[in-house]
């Protein structure tokens, strides 16, 4: 699984920081700089912090496939 | 001929975010037709900005930064494979192997790449990069794990900025290089760029404005060992990363009779490319970096943005306008935002701060570096900055939206300090700067010249 950071939308609130420290982290005060694939053991703090984003800025989705041609 | 619009063929050229979220978007708009994705790099979407902070720092390998979907868009993605051409009368998109795929609407959403350094024999030399891909990234994240003895950045916009950040931030040895007076000038203006200036040198960058690079060196191996710049003086680097700015991906469209140059694509309020003659098409569809797009809040100027929350928001206005009728179709009126994170701070911009004649500090103050700069035009809020106060922008978006006088009323949030006084915003002509803006105003007001000038070295 990926994820990825509306950042124009996130507010540094760090909800997602306290729930998932090894996905998440803030850089500074409030720049959040976080690692985009999710390995299976955190998958399940990586959706409560999706969750409990306040502006709701964490997308977490399968990545594409490529089937191509 | 009107058809039923949720079906037939639609191609998207451009398998990058805008791609990605206008294939999403088409398939919520309820489109059961087929859905067909070009694009030329081998990898499926990805996401770029980690690739000058995350990556460059070491966190993570540039070849995880792959887009999540929102929903599987059932489309056939042909990667890796470039588009050569577009016939507008045939409603053919031409591939490089010579094969074409008929289409009944077009998405346009093939972004821009980065401005190559010019002299393409120095640039040739090992260990000079640009950063716009995975690829890109890959090496260069390599060359820093590696410990370089100095790393010359030529460019102090956003990208080379973050570059020389992350590279500190790994204990490396950094020039940057940058022809205006300080960085961030371009898209921030006077006040913050010497925030700016004073964070690169605050964290050890080795920061030389008012110059330009002359020519890379590279020793009898084709290794390159430094640089001369133009006040006669010489850096000794291992690494160069070349960070000038970004180049709209339009060639293709050369010989397609549509309104695409070097400052992008043009398209109406609603995603529709014009025609070279200025007529609106109604089956070409563009969005994203490659996009210019008019917008009401800024006098209908065309503005040509690098911003990920544009490609987002453009990528679904233009994906609802391709499945729906005249009557139906919406505006894409976002506002322009942007973040950078880099030296620690996280800089986010609402509005267009480069169309200004006043700037005033509403919140917060320089030295302490936490600030809200909002910026005016003649009178009214344009565009607010915040250093390390995410929080307040929502508020001055609003005052954006509303197009609210310039300077804003008191009364704002919290406001530990009066307002000061506005001064003069000092966003210099782009054709003095390095790096390309991030924002560029490419319409006319007799009184200003903000206009992307191509640097020619
Ligand atoms: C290092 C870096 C850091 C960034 N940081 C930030 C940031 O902090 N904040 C922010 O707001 N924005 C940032 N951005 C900008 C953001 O990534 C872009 O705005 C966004 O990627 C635009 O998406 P797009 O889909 O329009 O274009 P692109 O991502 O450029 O994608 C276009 C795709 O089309 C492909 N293509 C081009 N021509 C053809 C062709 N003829 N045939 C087939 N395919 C083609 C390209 O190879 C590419 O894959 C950053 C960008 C970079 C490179
Ligand atoms: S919880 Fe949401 S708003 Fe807060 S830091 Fe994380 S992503 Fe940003």
């Amino acid at each position: 699984m990926r994820i990825v950071v509306d950042l124009t939308r996130c507010q540094g609130y760090a909800q997602c920081v306290f729930l998932a420290p090894e996905v998440f982290q803030l850089h500074g005060e409030e720049g959040l700089l976080y690692s985009s694939a999710v390995p299976d053991d955190q998958l399940e703090r990586v959706r409560q912090a999706a969750a409990a984003c306040p502006v709701q800025a964490i997308l977490l989705g399968e990545e594409v496939s490529a089937r191509g041609r | 001929m009107a058809g039923d619009r949720r079906d037939g063929r639609i191609v998207i050229v451009g398998a990058s975010l805008a791609g990605l979220r206008a294939a999403e978007a088409l398939r919520e708009e309820g489109f059961t037709g087929s859905l067909t994705v070009v694009g030329d790099e081998p990898y499926p979407p990805y996401d770029r900005p980690p690739l000058s902070k995350q990556v460059l720092l070491g966190h993570v390998a540039a070849d995880t930064t792959g887009l999540p979907m929102r929903r599987d868009p059932d489309a056939d993605w042909r990667l890796g494979v470039r588009a050569t051409g577009l016939d507008p009368v045939d409603k053919r998109v031409v591939l490089a192997e010579g094969e074409s795929l008929p289409y009944d609407r077009l998405l346009v959403a093939t972004g821009t790449r980065a401005r190559p350094w010019p002299n393409p024999r120095e640039a040739a030399l090992d260990g000079v990069f640009t950063l716009r891909t995975r690829d890109d990234a890959a090496g260069l994240a390599e060359r820093l794990a590696a410990g370089p003895q100095r790393v010359l950045v030529i460019g102090g916009g956003f990208t080379g900025s973050e570059i020389a950040s992350a590279c500190r931030e790994r204990g490396l040895e950094v020039t940057v290089t940058e022809r205006g007076p300080a960085p961030l000038v371009g898209a921030l203006g006077g006040t913050l760029s010497k925030l700016a200036a004073a964070m690169h040198r605050n964290n050890g960058v080795d920061l030389r404005c008012g110059v330009t690079v002359t020519a890379l060196r590279g020793d009898g191996n084709g290794r390159l060992t430094g640089a001369d710049l133009s006040d006669g003086s010489r850096v000794e680097a291992d690494v160069c990363v070349a960070a000038l700015g970004a180049v709209r991906n339009v060639e293709w469209l050369a010989e397609a009779g549509l309104a695409a140059g070097p400052r992008g694509l043009a398209c109406d309020a609603g995603c529709r490319a014009f025609d070279m003659y200025g007529i609106v098409t109604d089956d070409v569809f563009v969005a994203g970096d490659v996009s210019r797009f008019p917008h009401p809040l800024f006098e209908y100027q065309l503005l040509s943005l690098e911003h990920w929350g544009n490609a987002v928001a453009q990528a679904e206005v233009a994906a609802h306008n391709m499945v729906s009728a005249g009557p139906l179709r919406r505006p894409h009126l976002a506002l322009p935002t942007f973040w950078s994170t880099q030296f620690g701070l996280n800089i986010k911009a609402v509005g267009v701060p480069t169309l200004s004649d006043h700037v005033v500090i509403a919140q917060g103050s320089l030295e302490e570096r936490r600030v809200v700069m909002v910026y005016g035009y003649r009178g009214r809020v344009t565009a607010a900055v915040t250093v390390d106060m995410a929080k307040s922008l929502p508020y001055y978006q609003h005052l954006i939206e509303t197009a609210a006088p310039f300077p804003p009323v008191p009364g704002a949030a919290d406001r530990p300090i009066a307002a000061e006084i506005p001064v003069p915003s000092d966003v210099p002509d782009p054709k003095g700067l390095s790096h390309g803006p991030t924002v560029a105003l490419t319409g006319h007001l007799p009184d200003r010249r903000l206009t992307v000038v191509q640097p020619t070295s």
